[in-house]
C-alpha cells in the first residue's frame, strides 16, 4: 500500500501551551486510521491542522506527496481532504438534501451568470448535484429525512449527514471527528459497518478521532496514540492495546 | 366599489415597487445582519440615471423603446457600481467592528450620496421626459394605465426569478448558506466576500429599476427621493420579517395596499379631518405597530429563507 498522507514534525503552540508537538505519522492508501488519546491530548488540533483551519507552528504536511501546510481550508477541501466535526457544524436551516449540495460546492461552477440564464449546462449540473446529494443521503441510510431541516433531526442522524455533506466533495481521505459520539452502542455498530462500507465503495481512506477506544481497537487497521500533544505510538491495534504508555497515560483518564 | 378596486390596483403597483426595493434591504440584512440605510440612495441614483439618460437622448433619432431601454441599463450598471464600490470601502473593513459601526457607516455613506446626487443633478425636481406611453384600460370599473401594468409584471416576473434564483440554484445555495455562517460556508468551499458582492449587486441592480419605475410613476426625480423611498421599503422589509426574502415581497405589496387604501378612505373616515396628504404616515404606523406586537415581522425569520 502506498502511502497518502504524512506528518513529519508537525508542532502547533497556542502561547505557551504546546498542543502538538513533533508529531510524525504515515498513512497508507485504503487504510482506516484511528487516533486516540485522553481529553486534550491535541486531537482535534490535529484535525484542524490538517485541514487548515489552524496553521501549523512548524513541520510539514504531504497529501499525495504534495505539501497541504498552511493551505486555506477550501483548497485543502479541493485537494481532497474532507472532515466532520466534533461539534456538529451543519447549515441547520438549511434541509438535509440542501447540506449535501452544499458540500459539493467545491466540486462544481456555475455563477451568477449561470443562475440567470438557467442555460442547459446550468441546469444538467444542477440536477447532477441533486442526484448526487440523494444518493449520498441514501448511502448514509437518511435519505427519508432529505427535505427535513438538518436542526431538526436527530443527533445520530446529524451525525450521518455530516458524514455525505463530506463525502459530497468527493474526498480521497475522510476526516471523522469523533463521529460516534453522542450514539449507544447499537447505533455505534451501525456506524462501524457504514464507516467500513463506505471506505470500500468510495476506495477512502479514513482518518477517524474517537474516545470510545473498544470501537476503535474493532474498527481500525492501525492507530496512533496521543498524550499531551505527542505521539506515543503508532502500531496495530492488538499491539498499541498492550503498549506500556499507552496503558500509563490512559490510567486515571477514565477511558478505556 | 370602482374606488375600493382602484385603490387596491394603485397600492399593488405602488407595493411591487416597495417589495423590489425591500428585497435589498432584506438580502443584505440576511448575511451581513447590516440594515444598509444607503440603499434608498441607490434607488434615488437609479432614478436620477434614468432620467438624465433619457433626458439626454430623447428628442434625438433613437425609437422611444431604445431609449427607455437604454436609461434602464445605464442605472442597472451605474447602481451596480455603486453598490459593489460602497460594500468594498465602506463596509468591509468594518466586517469585524461592533455592529454599531458598519451602521452609522450606512447612514454616512447615505448623506454623502445625496449631496453627491445634489451636485451633479441640482436641488430641483427633475422631470421623467415624455416618452412613456400614455394609454389605460378598464378594469371592473378602475382604470389601470399601461404604464401600472408594465410596472407591476416585471416587479413580479422579478421576484420570481429571485426567489427561483435563491431558492434553485447553486448560487442562491451558496447565498443561504453564508447567511446561516460566513466561515462554515466558507469550508464548503464557499467564499464570503464574493457572495456578499453578489448580493450587492443583485440589490443595487433591482433598486435601479424600482428608481426608474418611481420616476417614471410620478414623472419626477429628486436628489432627496430616496430617503422617504427607503424608510418605506424598510418599513416594508420589517413587517415581511427583515432577513426574509419572500417576507419583502409579501410586506412591500401589503404596504403598498394599505398606504393607498389609507389614502383613499382615511379623508371620508374622519369627515376630512385627515386627507390623503397623510398617505405617508400609514408606512411608519404599519412599521411601529409591527415592532411593538411581532418585531419577527410576519414571516418571521425562519433561517431557510435567511440569504
Amino acid at each position: 500500500m502506498s502511502e497518502l498522507l504524512r506528518f513529519s514534525g508537525v508542532s502547533r503552540h497556542f502561547g505557551g501551551v504546546q498542543a502538538l508537538s513533533e508529531v510524525s505519522l504515515s498513512i497508507s492508501r485504503g487504510e482506516l486510521y484511528g487516533l486516540i488519546g485522553p481529553n486534550g491530548a491535541g486531537k482535534t488540533t490535529l484535525f484542524n491542522v490538517l485541514t487548515g483551519l489552524i496553521p501549523p507552528s512548524s513541520g510539514e504536511i504531504l497529501f499525495d506527496g504534495q505539501p497541504v501546510h498552511g493551505l486555506p481550508p477550501h483548497r485543502i477541501l479541493e485537494r481532497g481532504i474532507a472532515r466532520t466535526f466534533q461539534n456538529i457544524r451543519l447549515f441547520p436551516g438549511l434541509t438535509a438534501l440542501e447540506n449535501v449540495m452544499i458540500g459539493r460546492h467545491a466540486r462544481t461552477h456555475a455563477g451568477l451568470l449561470g443562475a440567470i440564464l438557467r442555460n442547459r449546462r446550468t441546469r444538467n449540473e444542477e440536477a447532477a448535484i441533486r442526484a448526487r446529494a440523494a444518493q449520498l443521503l441514501e448511502h448514509v441510510g437518511i435519505a427519508r429525512h432529505a427535505q427535513a431541516l438538518a436542526g431538526n433531526l436527530s443527533y445520530g442522524d446529524q451525525r450521518r449527514l455530516e458524514i455525505a455533506r463530506a463525502l459530497a466533495s468527493d474526498p480521497r481521505l475522510l476526516a471523522l471527528d469523533e463521529p460516534a459520539a453522542g450514539m449507544n452502542p447499537a447505533e455505534r455498530d451501525s456506524l462501524a459497518r457504514l464507516i467500513r462500507q463506505l471506505r470500500d465503495e468510495f476506495q477512502l481512506t479514513v482518518l477517524i478521532i474517537e474516545h470510545d477506544v473498544r470501537l476503535m481497537m474493532a474498527l481500525c487497521d492501525r492507530m496512533a496514540v496521543l498524550d499531551f500533544g505527542e505521539k506515543i505510538t503508532e502500531d496495530v491495534p492488538d499491539r498499541v492495546r498492550v503498549h506500556p504508555r499507552v496503558i500509563r497515560a490512559y490510567l486515571g483518564g477514565g477511558e478505556a | 366599489m370602482d374606488i375600493l378596486v382602484q385603490q387596491l390596483i394603485n397600492g399593488l403597483v405602488l407595493g411591487s415597487v416597495y417589495a423590489l426595493i425591500a428585497l435589498g434591504y432584506t438580502m443584505v440584512y440576511g448575511i451581513l445582519e447590516l440594515i444598509n440605510f444607503a440603499h434608498g440612495e441607490i434607488t434615488m441614483i437609479g432614478a436620477m440615471i434614468a432620467v438624465a439618460t433619457i433626458g439626454a437622448l430623447s428628442g434625438g433619432a433613437l425609437p422611444i423603446p431604445v431609449i427607455l431601454f437604454t436609461g434602464l441599463v445605464a442605472a442597472m450598471a451605474g447602481c451596480m457600481a455603486l453598490g459593489y464600490v460602497i460594500e468594498r470601502i465602506a463596509y468591509r473593513p468594518l466586517r469585524h467592528a461592533p455592529r454599531l459601526a458598519p451602521l452609522i457607516t450606512a447612514i454616512g455613506v447615505s448623506i454623502v450620496l445625496q449631496n453627491i446626487a445634489m451636485l451633479i443633478w441640482g436641488r430641483q425636481y427633475i422631470a421623467f421626459p415624455p416618452v412613456l406611453p400614455q394609454g389605460w384600460h378598464t378594469l371592473l370599473g378602475a382604470r389601470i394605465t399601461d404604464l401600472q401594468v408594465a410596472i407591476l409584471v416585471t416587479a413580479l416576473v422579478l421576484m420570481l426569478v429571485l426567489d427561483l434564483l435563491v431558492h434553485r440554484t447553486r448560487l442562491g445555495r451558496a447565498m443561504r448558506a453564508t447567511a446561516q455562517s460566513i466561515p462554515l460556508a466558507g469550508l464548503m468551499g464557499i467564499n464570503g466576500n464574493r457572495i456578499i458582492s453578489i448580493t450587492f449587486l443583485i440589490g443595487s441592480a433591482l433598486a435601479a429599476i424600482s428608481g426608474f419605475m418611481v420616476s417614471a410613476y410620478y414623472g419626477l426625480a429628486h436628489y432627496y427621493m430616496g430617503f422617504l423611498l427607503g424608510l418605506k421599503a424598510f418599513s416594508a422589509a420589517v413587517l415581511g420579517g427583515i432577513g426574509n426574502i419572500r417576507g419583502a415581497m409579501l410586506g412591500g405589496l401589503l404596504l403598498g395596499i394599505i398606504e393607498s387604501l389609507g389614502a383613499g378612505y382615511i379623508g371620508t373616515l374622519t369627515h376630512g379631518v385627515i386627507g390623503s396628504n397623510y398617505q405617508d404616515v400609514f408606512a411608519f404606523f404599519v412599521l411601529i405597530t409591527v415592532l411593538i406586537l411581532r418585531p419577527s415581522g410576519l414571516l418571521g425569520a425562519p433561517a431557510t429563507d435567511r440569504a
